[in-house]
């Protein structure tokens, strides 16, 4: 018996060495994500891939249709309609908070757009490229108002509920060992188990960014017995991520936030756009629907990327009301999120 | 094994018969105290199922599963490709009808039982349509068990066959011919999910698991050094590292050995971990069983001129995994328990539909509802496997000497 198993083991031999073999000579091709070769292998897929969150209000989910939804899914709407011309031509991939970055580095995904927060070492050591931020967030807490707490120092000794993995967990120990107030974290891994936790009275206070205090206190059993302190201990920059090395791809989907922020400044609308393209004189304007100049092939795209992320997705206030907006159940006042001229934040760089 | 009687010769105990209220008298009230606990643990079950019955019927919002109940069976799988699942599961229970009928000889309750479920499902609040074809299931196996009654011979070995042929076909219906358009185009994998992942995975990963298992548990017995080297290698490497964290090598590292151009389907990176996983804790069940088989069945089948190969394949494997039949049961139930770890390759099992469900603002505060069916389903998948594994018990008369 042994002697007919030698050939069999002899070949098991050689075909390890073969395989052992083939990954090193290929695998070096994977990392180099150098100048356009994102947008290439977006470009050969035929759709773009998105890290995202599937179970996040407002931000992503799944509808009952099994489509996903939401402010950040859109964004990546966003950017298959600026590369392709069709908001359909992208692909979700749900990420945990922990393994987001991992699956951006190993090209996984081609954007991350998870609402994460932009903070120096993930743009450096972590190998990420932050865009610019499509909702500014800061960490609030929400109480109960029959506990009596109104300053985080009437929170000493209690407890907190927490997501784990996020910079939510290390601002509030870092705040807290800041003002030496002494607490004890319960910390989830998804939000909604924290929710019930706090609702159950298992934790004093729940915290996280005050987007998500408010869209979720309303759905709380009697949101008039919580309040939300005015204390804010942290910024979050929140908004889309790419992989270091790819300055092309970089400049893309930066271009397509500042082209919802654009569309917005100058009352552009997926309803309007095919209108205001065909009679606009306005030289901005102009370039930005490629009517003139040719700012899309600079980018490596077609001169028509602009318009198509504004008439197939929105401007950057039809994307946040469709999905913040007064009429949704996460209903989030714009506040930061409003344009400069609004006093807000988003301000786009002339399209020229 | 050498002295067993005819069973005819023995006799069965006696049993003990009482009415119900001696049978009460014996097991509940038989002194003050036992009254007093009974008393007590009767009012401790009162006052905790009461709550939550009024909740399961009353408080409850069930519709965040009936609105939803398209993604928890099938996940993201296209509506109007939903036809093929049915017309893979019509498949799957003609061929469980065809072989009821030509194997099992006489009439039993239980398939009496499983033809009903159907019907009695239908009774629930489903669309016309979908209580359509839930019926269809029962006619369909009804279908196959006349037919295989017709000619129970032949059909013997036709069943045999339709199993065989069953899930490479099944999985063609699902998965769909090349092309995007006509009548079958594919269906992309990571559409795939909810409780036909869970399923498919797990049935899956078992039948792939156990033919490696069993080479496995060979090969670390065998005389050759590199063969057992290598199983022994295999088994303690994979049983050395928890499921999750093989999950995410092949979820992160492959990529990075893998040039970028290629893409394995996640389902692929989750099988293949899954079996991988199951394999080599099978490797280990396995063996077990083939170390309680005495030396002498070995050196019996060898005088009688029996090869090695005759030797394991016709005396010591059947004994061998007839024993370990319980933890193999155990060890497919863990398994599909195990499948919900695949949310970290972006799949979304049952489980994973259940939180991305969560996540849409109209069914926000219904986790209690979700996490219930959930579990609902495991019980029944769970318990299922394991009475079955029963009745195979029985059937083989394990456990009797």
């Amino acid at each position: 018996m042994s002697k007919k198993l030698f050939p069999i083991v002899a070949l098991l031999m050689v075909l390890a060495l073969v395989f052992g073999s083939l990954p090193v000579a290929a695998g070096n091709a994977a990392q180099e994500a150098g100048y356009g070769a994102t947008l290439a292998t977006v470009q050969e897929r035929g759709y773009v891939i998105c890290g995202g969150n599937a179970s996040v209000p407002g931000f992503g989910f799944l509808d009952e249709a099994g489509d996903y939804q939401g402010f950040d899914i859109d964004f990546c709407k966003a950017v298959a309609a600026a590369v392709f011309g069709d908001a359909e031509a992208y692909e979700i991939r749900p990420l945990s908070s922990q393994e987001r970055f991992s699956a951006l580095q190993s090209g996984e995904i081609d954007v991350l757009i998870r609402n994460t927060t932009w903070t120096l070492t993930r743009d450096t050591e972590v190998g990420a490229n932050f865009v610019h931020t499509t909702f500014y967030d800061g960490q609030g807490f929400i109480v109960r108002k029959a506990d009596g707490i109104n300053t985080l120092e009437d929170m000493d000794g209690g407890t907190v509920c927490v997501q784990t993995g996020t910079t939510t967990e290390a601002n509030l120990a870092d705040t807290f060992a800041a003002r030496g107030i002494s607490y004890e974290p319960v910390v989830y891994e998804d939000v909604e188990t924290g929710w019930t936790t706090y609702e159950e009275g298992r934790c004093d206070s729940y915290t996280t960014d005050k987007s998500g205090l408010v869209a979720r206190q309303t759905l709380l059993s009697v949101p008039e017995d919580h309040m939300i302190l005015d204390e804010t201990i942290s910024k979050e920059p929140l908004g889309p991520v790419v992989r270091h090395g790819d300055d092309q791809w970089f400049d893309i989907v930066q271009w397509t936030v500042f082209a919802t922020f654009f569309a917005e400044e100058h009352g552009i609308t997926s309803e309007n756009a095919a209108d205001m393209m065909a009679a606009t004189t306005n030289p901005r304007e102009m370039s930005f629907f490629g009517a003139e100049g040719d700012l899309g092939v600079k980018l490596g795209l077609s001169n028509d990327w602009a318009y198509n992320i504004v008439s197939l997705v929105g401007n950057y206030a039809e994307i946040y009301n469709r999905n913040l907006g007064p009429d949704t159940a996460t209903y989030i006042p714009r506040g930061l999120n409003s344009l400069y001229t609004d006093g807000g934040l988003l301000y786009a760089p002339p399209f020229r | 094994m050498t002295t067993t009687t005819a069973k005819s010769k023995v006799l069965p105990p006696p049993t003990e018969r009482y009415s119900l209220l001696g049978w009460l008298h014996k097991n509940l009230f038989s002194t003050w105290y036992n009254a007093l606990l009974t008393l007590f643990a009767a009012w401790l079950t009162y006052a905790m199922l009461k709550p939550t019955l009024t909740w399961i019927f009353g408080e409850a919002r069930w519709d965040v599963i009936s609105a939803n109940l398209k993604l928890f069976m099938i996940g993201r799988y296209p509506i109007e490709q939903e036809w093929r699942v049915w017309a893979a599961l019509f498949l799957l229970t003609w061929v469980i009808g065809l072989s009821w009928g030509s194997w099992v000889k006489k009439f039993e309750l239980s398939g009496l039982v499983l033809l009903l479920i159907p019907v009695f499902m239908a009774l629930l609040p489903f669309s016309m349509d979908d209580r359509l074809k839930i019926l269809g299931l029962s006619v369909f196996s009804l279908i196959g068990y006349v037919i295989a009654k017709s000619q129970p011979a032949t059909f013997s070995k036709v069943s045999i066959f339709a199993w065989l042929l069953y899930f490479p076909v099944g999985l063609l219906i699902i998965r769909g011919l090349t092309g995007d358009e006509g009548f079958f185009p594919v269906v992309d994998t990571q559409l795939w999910g909810g409780l036909m992942l869970t399923v498919l995975l797990s049935v899956l990963g078992i039948m792939f698991s156990f033919p490696i298992g069993v080479s496995l548990a060979l090969g670390r017995q065998s005389k050759l050094p590199i063969i057992s080297w290598i199983s022994i290698g295999f088994i303690e490497t994979i049983r050395g590292v928890p499921l999750i964290t093989i999950l995410f090598m092949m979820d992160l590292m492959l990529p990075l050995f893998l040039p970028s151009e290629i893409r394995i389907e996640s389902i692929i990176r989750a099988l293949v971990g899954i079996t991988f996983f199951s394999a080599a804790y099978m490797a280990e069940n396995v063996r077990g069983g083939l170390q309680s088989i005495p030396r002498g069945q070995h050196e019996a089948s060898h005088a009688l001129g029996l090869s090695g190969f005759q030797t394991m394949a016709f005396i010591i494997m059947p004994q061998a995994l007839r024993a370990v039949i319980p933890i193999l049961v155990s060890q497919f139930i863990g398994l599909l328990k195990d499948t919900t770890l695949v949310m970290i390759l972006s799949l979304f099992d049952i489980l994973g539909i259940g939180k991305a469900v969560l996540g849409n603002p109209d069914y926000i505060g219904t986790s209690r509802e979700v996490y219930l069916f959930i579990a609902a389903v495991f019980w029944i998948l769970s318990y299922g496997m394991s009475y079955a594994s029963q009745r195979l018990e029985t059937a083989l008369g394990l456990g009797e000497r």
